[in-house]
């Protein structure tokens, strides 16, 4: 069964014809060509396909495509601004947070959700916060360190 | 990987055969061939479930039909979104009652301000249930409708008294928490019934939710207990006891030996080793692939005496 679906994604209005049992982050990658969002699990444990759908952290592996429309779907092609790195992938790189990179935009994106709401996090929220989001490469301490120095640098812009 | 292109298309044909059949468990995980419905109001999503009744399934969050539909274990030819149905989605507190709508997610429910002044275990229980993404996608009310007796939504409204607004073709019946999950996986909703609210009465006493996972976060519990405490005018005997005990038997469940055992008496640190060890017996505990029925009852017999100490006041060692 398909119809056609309009999104609201990084912004822009995209749209196609999709299969009902389509998921967002098939839909993304398939249909719209944004590979940032990586499929991992499937199952809704890795993260790796965290995008952020009215700023709120969600798997979309677990995303039925048809119910995502009409709602603010953020990936991690929309945060940088053309060649100008976001602050948060900055800080990312520089930390050594990036090793294979298949967690990475899941994780920079749960990190965008956490400082958009809490600038200042401690440790121990920052982990609560990444907890849905699974690394295998980094041991997640660069990852950490990351996080702290984003929201160093989002504070000091703001 | 492969020698031969032969070799490769047999893999293909494998893979396309896989998303095609049933089970498809640690493979790719397609979705099966479903129409989704996203009706306007309540009274045509009821009326979408009643057209099909062996073949549809409601979704809202969609954190556990998703996965269950991509195991096959549950093979619905229709959805019945409520994603698009205005209302369902709030959390107010009205004539002495919290109503939480079907729609509420865990993370709305974590930050709510009503939730955190008056009934802070439903936020406790939430803040520990899954893991951010997961929050901000899943609801309440899949949780208990999910109907697992690990649920971490479950033990809160069963001290709480929390019902469950149910709406049917017929009209609408109120069920209590204790009645609403008959045994794993099953709920007492009807095929053409939607669970549109949680209704919880004025909060009196204080209540805790403790809940004992493998991981820090991101788990399923292998013990969850809720205890409410009020005590009489004394302040040192008790008046009400609820004690809520998930993941301990076919259903969650209240705890009410350990329950009768404590009220109307004056608490010592003696009777809440009493009342813990009652827990334990309430419970149905059984080995699995999470924790063994031995470890279960250890931790209920110390949450019990954790919580009780800390919500009495009276000190007693576990």
């Amino acid at each position: 069964m398909k119809d056609v679906m309009t999104f609201q994604i990084n912004g822009e209005e995209y749209s196609a014809l999709i299969d009902h049992r389509r998921t967002l982050a098939e839909v993304l990658r398939d249909e719209f060509g944004l590979l940032g969002t990586h499929i991992g699990c499937e199952e809704g444990h890795c993260g790796a396909c965290t995008i952020l759908i009215d700023g709120e952290p969600v798997n979309s592996c677990l995303q039925l495509a048809i119910d995502a429309q009409g709602r603010q779907i953020l990936t991690i092609e929309g945060l940088a601004d053309g060649a100008k790195l976001h602050p948060i992938q900055e800080a990312y790189a520089d930390s050594g947070a990036v090793q294979c990179g298949f967690c990475t935009p899941g994780m920079i994106l749960s990190t965008k959700a956490l400082l958009d709401k809490n600038p200042d996090p401690t440790e121990e929220e920052i982990k609560y916060a990444l907890s849905g989001n699974l690394c295998r490469c980094t041991g997640y301490y660069q990852i950490i360190e990351a996080v702290q120095a984003a929201a160093k640098m989002l504070q000091e812009v703001s | 990987m492969f020698y031969h292109y032969v070799e490769y298309l047999e893999y293909e044909r494998e893979v396309r055969n896989m998303c095609t059949t049933s089970n498809t468990a640690g493979r790719i995980h397609r979705l099966p061939e479903i129409e989704v419905f996203r009706p306007k109001t309540v009274q045509e999503a009821i009326e979408l479930l009643a057209q099909h009744p062996e073949d549809a399934k409601v979704l809202a969050g969609g954190t556990d039909i998703m996965n269950k539909m991509k195991r096959r274990t549950l093979v619905p030819k229709y959805l019945v979104s409520l994603n698009n149905i205005d209302g369902l989605d709030s959390i107010t507190y009205e004539n002495d009652e919290l109503h939480i709508g079907a729609r509420v997610t865990y993370s709305k429910i974590v930050a709510n301000e009503i939730i955190q002044e008056k009934y802070p275990i439903i936020a406790q229980a939430a803040a520990l249930t899954a893991s951010a993404p997961v929050r901000s996608a899943g609801t309440l009310m899949g949780n208990i409708c999910n109907a697992v007796p690990s649920a971490d939504s479950a033990p809160p409204l069963l001290v709480l008294g929390g019902k469950v607004q149910v709406v049917g073709p017929k009209g609408f019946r109120t069920v209590p928490m204790e009645d609403f999950i008959l045994c794993p996986h099953k709920c007492c909703l009807a095929a053409d019934e939607i669970a549109t609210e949680v209704i919880v009465p004025a909060p009196e006493g204080k209540a805790e939710y403790q809940k004992m996972q493998l991981r820090n976060e991101g788990d399923l519990a292998m013990v969850g207990v809720a205890v409410r405490y009020l005590p009489a005018a004394d302040g040192e005997t008790c008046e009400v006891l609820r004690v809520g005990l998930g993941a301990v038997g076919p259903t969650p469940l209240r705890a009410k030996t350990a329950e009768a055992a404590m009220e109307g008496k004056k608490v010592t640190p003696e009777l809440i080793e009493q009342v813990a060890a009652l827990a334990m017996d309430d419970a149905s505990c059984i080995d699995d692939i999470r924790a063994t029925a031995e470890y279960r009852r250890e931790v209920i017999r110390v949450f019990m005496i954790r919580a009780l100490s800390k919500l009495t006041g009276v000190q007693a060692s576990a």
